[in-house]
């Protein structure tokens, strides 16, 4: 439920370094909480983001939930997919609910985020 | 800081071993969700759902003054109720504000059934209490356990459970007295909160789990499941049902409110009525208006409403509808613009999404 090879944030997004750039995408744990993802607001390729600031939004039917950057730099990649489908970010959210890939601007910023068993610990999961 | 424990219903333990996410509700802690809220919410469109509603509130009116009570009280008319009839209203101050929202049935001659949302129960019955004169207002809400049984498959499930006649059950009204699943001194009102057909099956508190029990294993062939508090939510504003304390509230008259049908202004005196009949007469300032998204968005309570860059109110409730499948949303308007199909913008995030004001409701079921 929690790869190994990803690095989590305290706001529930995942960090997969991919030659160099980052995909990100938000947690089982995240997902779950907000249940019925129904629209997913990207942002354009080409848009700067800051480590921890919001750059998109994710809406369930309940609740209204940002999107934090996991790493600064500028985004290269948006899923569009997630248009027509946002309920994969529910049923798959490390694969087809990734959301965007990053150009980081220091790969080494994904030092600050936390590993798959101290986010466990977070979420009150860990052992 | 004093902590209030939570109230739990009768239900508790059947809403955990469901795996139910609990949240707090009116000082109660209810289901909000078991599957999922888009999946609750198709199957009470397609199927059948049990809601757990306990917390709701009932207040019974008896005595030779009960009818003039109640007709001081409320707004539509007991007058024409006969008994096992019932009706939905609202409950005014003398400002036209209004108090709650409500079902009333009438039980007997003198005898009146008020059905109360929980957040507003003990206000209501304080407010009851107060005007009921040669007749005596008691709250038993702590008596009664209460499940909404809602959807197409309703009646089919429910009548095998129960000897009373359901086919000869029409809707807003009560059969008193009845056994269902084996629990004896239950009211079944063929009435709901979802735009499906559908039964509120009230029994004694302790014995809600076992009706509740016997109606998931005989429905669960049909499709039966039990919802939370989010679908009763969606399902409630696709028919554009009011939620109190959301759209309407002591500030809000039913007259501004898509409420006027259960104004009878010309019944005699009630509460609330002079102002009522001054705001018919000069029109009022503002209406609760249906709309629906334009495009890809999300209107959510408190959002402004906007047209011609200028402010002209805010969401009282707003959601994805799972089952018309887009942004709808209730809000105060100027009555100018009010009239189905005139554009509006919801301020979403910074910037004016494109709305257009619909007729209500959002959904109606097929006959």
């Amino acid at each position: 439920m929690y790869p190994k090879d990803l690095r989590y944030s305290s706001e529930h997004e995942w960090a997969k370094v991919e030659q160099g750039r980052v995909r990100v995408g938000v947690t089982k744990f995240a997902a779950d909480k907000m249940s019925d993802v129904v629209f997913v607001e990207l942002p354009q390729v080409g848009a700067a983001v800051t480590f921890m600031q919001p750059f998109g939004v994710i809406e369930s039917v309940k609740a209204v939930s940002d999107i934090y950057a996991p790493v600064s730099g500028k985004v290269v990649e948006v899923n569009t997919a997630l248009g027509d489908t946002p309920e994969v970010v529910n049923s798959d959210p490390y694969g087809k609910g990734w959301i965007v890939v990053i150009e980081p601007q220091d790969l080494e910023e994904l030092e600050k985020l936390m590993t798959a068993d101290q986010y466990l610990k977070v979420i009150g999961e860990g052992k | 800081m004093a902590v209030e424990r939570l109230k739990r219903t009768s239900l508790y333990s059947r809403h955990v071993r469901h795996g139910a996410r609990l949240v707090e509700f009116g000082g109660w802690e209810m289901p909000v969700q078991y599957a999922g809220i888009v999946e609750e919410h198709r199957a009470v469109r397609t199927a059948a759902g049990l809601f757990d509603v306990s917390h709701m509130g009932e207040v019974e009116i008896e005595g030779p003054g009960a009818l003039d009570s109640v007709q001081r009280l409320i707004t539509n008319d007991a007058a024409r109720l006969g008994a096992g009839a019932g009706l939905y209203t609202a409950m005014c101050l003398p400002t036209g504000g209004i108090v709650d929202d409500l079902t009333v049935f009438r039980l007997g001659e003198q005898r009146f059934l008020f059905v109360v949302n929980a957040s507003t129960t003990d206000k209501d019955f304080a407010w009851i209490r107060e005007h009921t004169r040669h007749a005596v207002a008691r709250n038993r809400s702590p008596e009664f356990g209460l499940l909404a049984l809602q959807g197409p498959k309703a009646p089919a499930i429910l009548s095998r459970l129960t000897r009373a006649d359901l086919s000869g059950l029409r809707y807003f009204h009560i059969l008193d007295g009845v056994e269902v699943a084996g629990v004896r001194g239950c009211f079944i009102s063929r009435t709901g909160y979802t735009g499906e057909d559908g039964f509120e099956v009230g029994c004694p508190w302790d014995a809600a789990p076992r009706a509740w029990d016997a109606l998931l294993e005989t429905g669960g062939p049909d499709g039966l499941v039990p919802v939370g508090l989010g679908a009763r939510d969606t399902l409630r504003l696709e028919a554009a049902y009011m939620l109190y304390g959301n759209d309407i509230d002591e500030t809000t008259t039913p007259l501004e409110a898509p409420l006027s049908w259960t104004v009878k202004l010309d019944k005699g005196e009630f509460i609330g009525r002079d102002v009522l009949l001054r705001q018919k007469q000069e029109g009022v300032r503002r209406k609760l208006a249906g709309f629906e998204m334009l495009e890809r968005a999300i209107p959510r309570h408190g959002y402004a409403l906007v047209a011609n860059a200028a402010t002209i109110g805010r969401v009282t409730s707003g959601t994805f509808g799972p089952w018309v499948e887009k942004g709808i949303g209730l809000g105060y308007i100027p009555p100018e613009q009010v009239r189905p199909g005139t554009a509006i913008g919801v301020e979403i995030r910074g910037r004016p999404a494109r709305a257009a004001v619909v007729k209500l409701p959002f959904y109606k079921r097929s006959a």
